[in-house]
């Protein structure tokens, strides 16, 4: 800008040009803001899905698993079905500004790794794209046999909720056909201990609390045996098989066992055939799609 | 500033350039007659106030309490027989998220403090009422890593030193808080960054700079307090004709890392600041800078006048698991043997004759599946299959360390080394990058294992005489929280659960405990206003106080 002539002409004129330009600016900023987070600049682009593989691995793997396949702390992210959001731009939403009431943390706010630019974050999604899996057109199972087997047979909803309904014990599986693989969806049905499921997850806290299960004695000789819902050094919040909560001081109590042993019973083949397990898993798969 | 040592200059400045010479010498004598009879709340702190801290135990003039690095309170006012009253007195709200890591100092019942995102704060130190608040305006593409975090202030004369997340070195008036002035040290789109509090030694401000996980070249800097002129700089990775220079790879010490995440000690005796370095860069990947990497993961003994390496000990050669040494330097004596004390994020805990850089003995703290040997001097060496690999390999301790930026203490009472003790270990798969300035290179990714026992943590009490753990105080999950030792016969420690725990410093039994809402992630302190003492913590976006009823 040259200073000389802009001190000559009329104070008026000059602040509103120095608005309107401010204006434009902005407008054009926004505009840019937005196109950038509505489509993936990198859409298809190989390289750019190399580079984002090893944002990945230093960035999401901690939860997502290497090969963005999920673990027992991060959603599977190879599957079609996202449940914060198919698009690019929801993507590119989830990545950065997390997921409020879950252990996604927006970007740049996890207690390790150091976060990523916009641009690492467009060639995070290409390589969840380049690994993506196509939904099969027609799910392998029977879900609404498998629903029949939630309600009926298996007993799952003892102890699990879907939208509603169900037992209270274990985790709401809901939504459980959007995040977890195949595979452990299997494992959680034929060996629930082997990896427990997440509870709680606070705000600063590290690691969520899992599904431990959890044996008391009170003072007065009553026992109680159900999972734990939440506990520190000097407290337990817990629920008992009867769906009721307890919350004790840990030095009041006679007796306290935890376990990694679930509370769920492993089903093996005599409990759940494989082709009943199948229908089972299409059922979480519809719910958790809807 | 020429009067730093003489309190009550600026008023008297103020009095002469109204021609009022008569008044100032009453002025004068006034300010002598209150300041010989109770501690003049406004006098500065000179550097041989920082060299006698132990003479004014209900201030807290530096990060680590003193010189030595020991985090320990000589106030015994609140000790083993009444811990239990413990009470809140007050709490301060910087109202910011993420991690809350700051020691503030106290002097003179002034608390000054710094928090997320660049805050800084004085407070009222008996009510936590703020007397001035400042933050700076940070460049949104300032890539701290870890949290926008900050540990804390340094304080000599009459400023706060401060570093910032866009790698400047900052000084503020300490009745104002206004910027007196601001230095770059560099260019922080370079991945530099600074979260430590900063050791004043004499006139010099020592700071170094945080960043290895962007392929930074970390060094050490001195400041003149006064002016902001940069005195002298070491760099932890030495350049071409330096000695140390021959342990990188071709072009690999360009990019090398070697931060200084953590604040340095200060041996007066022999003039020597003993300061840490963290990760070489990339920090999981050892390809492409074969060789030693000095001086990463190491204990530097620096001449403050002049930044002279005297000696160095490296802890970790060659590293690929990102086990920086940046553990506070403690500073103990046994005898005639003048020793650092370090429980080193690799799991080991290691004496160090600080007089020549020699290693007396390197025991575990915690589990540790990295190094099962150890050369002939005793130092642990690195498994050949420790090495991260495509498929992954899991390796204790994890990525986070055995310990991490957390304060330990000793506690000259007891002659025990408390240590917060993380029991974790990580899956630790390589992931080939190219360095590209200012983005993260890790060349690595690491994470938990999914089918690994639950993660735990504890505080370990440890007889640096034997490196033998005397007892310990188990967390339900890892924590980040430092520890404070206090002549009460207690050690203070927090949790990721959120507590604050008092316990007896000589059995690990617990005496008290507050819940504060969210996760410990610093390192807690104590000091007293008119005879009374209180603990400080930061847990959440809270500064809590606690003190006796």
């Amino acid at each position: 800008m040259n200073f000389q002539q802009s001190k000559s002409w009329p104070r008026g004129w000059f602040l509103a040009l120095l608005l309107g330009c401010a204006a434009l600016v902005a407008c054009a900023t926004a505009a840019g803001t937005l196109l950038a987070q509505d489509k993936n600049p990198f859409a298809g682009d190989a390289q750019a899905a190399k580079l984002g593989e090893s944002q990945f691995r230093a960035n999401c793997a901690f939860c997502h698993g290497l090969g963005a396949r999920g673990g027992g702390r991060g959603p599977d992210l190879s599957r079609a079905q996202k449940r914060h959001g198919n698009s690019d731009a929801d993507l590119f939403r989830t990545i950065n500004e997390g997921v409020p009431g879950t252990a996604m943390p927006p970007n740049g706010a996890t207690q390790q790794g150091v976060g990523m630019t916009e641009e690492e974050i467009w060639q995070v999604i290409s390589y969840i794209r380049s690994v993506q899996v196509k939904a099969p057109a027609q799910l392998a199972g029977n879900a609404a046999h498998g629903k029949e087997l939630f309600y009926g047979s298996a007993a799952c909803s003892t102890c699990h909720m879907i939208q509603g309904k169900g037992g209270r014990l274990g985790p709401d599986l809901s939504t459980t056909g959007s995040a977890r693989s195949t595979e452990y969806l299997v494992e959680s049905v034929r060996s629930p201990s082997r990896r427990l499921a997440q509870g709680i997850s606070e705000a600063m806290k590290e690691f969520s609390q899992e599904y431990e299960t959890i044996t008391v004695v009170t003072a007065d000789g009553t026992k109680f045996m159900g999972v734990v819902l939440n506990e520190d050094h000097f407290t337990l919040q817990m629920m008992d098989t009867r769906e009721q909560l307890h919350l004790f001081e840990k030095d009041k109590l006679r007796s306290l066992e935890k376990s990694r042993e679930s509370l769920m019973p492993a089903y093996d083949q005599k409990m759940l055939s494989e082709k009943d397990l199948q229908d089972l898993i299409a059922y979480l798969l519809a719910v958790g799609g809807q | 500033m020429k009067h730093e040592s003489m309190p009550g200059t600026v008023k008297s400045r103020f009095l002469a350039s109204l021609g009022m010479t008569h008044l100032l010498v009453s002025a004068l004598v006034f300010l002598v007659l209150v300041g010989g009879a109770a501690p003049l709340l406004n006098a500065q702190v000179t550097p041989q106030r920082l060299l006698d801290s132990a003479k004014e135990p209900q201030n807290w003039l530096m990060y680590s309490g003193d010189y030595a690095g020991r985090r320990f309170s000589a106030l015994d006012q609140i000790n083993t027989s009444n811990a239990a009253k413990l009470v809140p007195q007050w709490a301060y709200q910087t109202m910011a998220g993420g991690k809350f890591e700051t020691t503030p100092l106290v002097v003179d019942g002034i608390l000054y403090g710094t928090g997320q995102d660049n805050r800084a704060f004085a407070l009222d130190a008996r009510s936590g009422r703020p007397i001035w608040q400042y933050q700076r305006a940070l460049p949104a593409d300032i890539r701290p890593c870890c949290g926008r975090a900050n540990r804390g202030l340094a304080i000599l004369g009459d400023k706060v030193f401060l570093g910032t997340l866009d790698a400047h070195v900052i000084a503020l008036d300490s009745k104002t808080g206004n910027v007196v002035w601001d230095v770059a040290p560099v260019d922080y789109r370079g991945g530099y960054s600074i979260t430590l509090a900063p050791l004043a030694i004499k006139n010099l401000v020592i700071i170094g700079v945080s960043g290895g996980e962007y392929g930074i070249r970390g060094f050490i800097d001195a400041y003149d307090a006064g002016t902001g002129e940069r005195k002298w700089r070491f760099y932890t990775v030495p350049g071409p004709g330096e000695p140390g220079h021959e342990t990188w790879e071709g072009d690999s010490w360009k990019i090398g890392g070697a931060p200084a995440w953590i604040t340095g000690t200060y041996d007066p005796a022999t003039s020597t600041t003993f300061w840490t370095t963290g990760n070489p860069s990339p920090s999981n990947r050892g390809e492409g800078r074969a060789g030693d990497n000095l001086y990463s993961n190491s204990l530097l003994a620096l001449e403050p006048e002049t930044g002279k390496l005297k000696w160095y000990f490296q802890f970790s050669k060659h590293d690929e698991h990102d086990y920086d040494a940046t553990q506070v330097p403690v500073m103990v004596d046994q005898g005639d043997r003048h020793l650092i004390l370090q429980a080193n994020r690799n799991g080991f805990f290691y004496l160090i004759d600080r007089s020549n850089g020699k290693l007396v003995f390197a025991n575990p703290f915690a589990k540790v599946t990295w190094s099962d040997s150890k050369d002939a001097s005793g130092v642990p060496i690195a498994r050949k299959d420790a090495s991260p690999t495509l498929e992954g390999n899991r390796v204790c301790p994890g990525a986070a360390g055995a310990t991490n930026w957390m304060s330990p203490t000793y506690d000259p009472q007891t002659q025990l080394f408390y240590v917060t003790a993380r029991e974790q270990c990580d899956v630790f798969s390589t992931a080939p990058q190219a360095y590209e300035a200012g983005h993260a290179y890790y060349g690595s990714a690491y994470f938990p294992n999914d089918d690994a026992e639950p993660f735990t943590g504890a505080l370990r009490a440890i007889d640096p005489s034997t490196g033998k753990m005397k007892w310990e105080w188990k967390h339900p999950s890892p924590t980040w929280s430092g520890v404070l030792s206090t002549a009460g016969g207690l050690v203070f420690t927090g949790d990721a659960e959120g507590n604050f725990i008092a316990l007896e410093a000589a059995s690990g039994k617990a005496l008290w405990h507050f819940q504060c809402g969210a996760s410990v992630y610093s390192s807690p302190m104590s000091f007293a206003i008119d005879g009374k003492q209180y603990v400080a913590v930061a847990a959440g976006s809270a500064l809590f106080t606690f003190a006796l009823p």
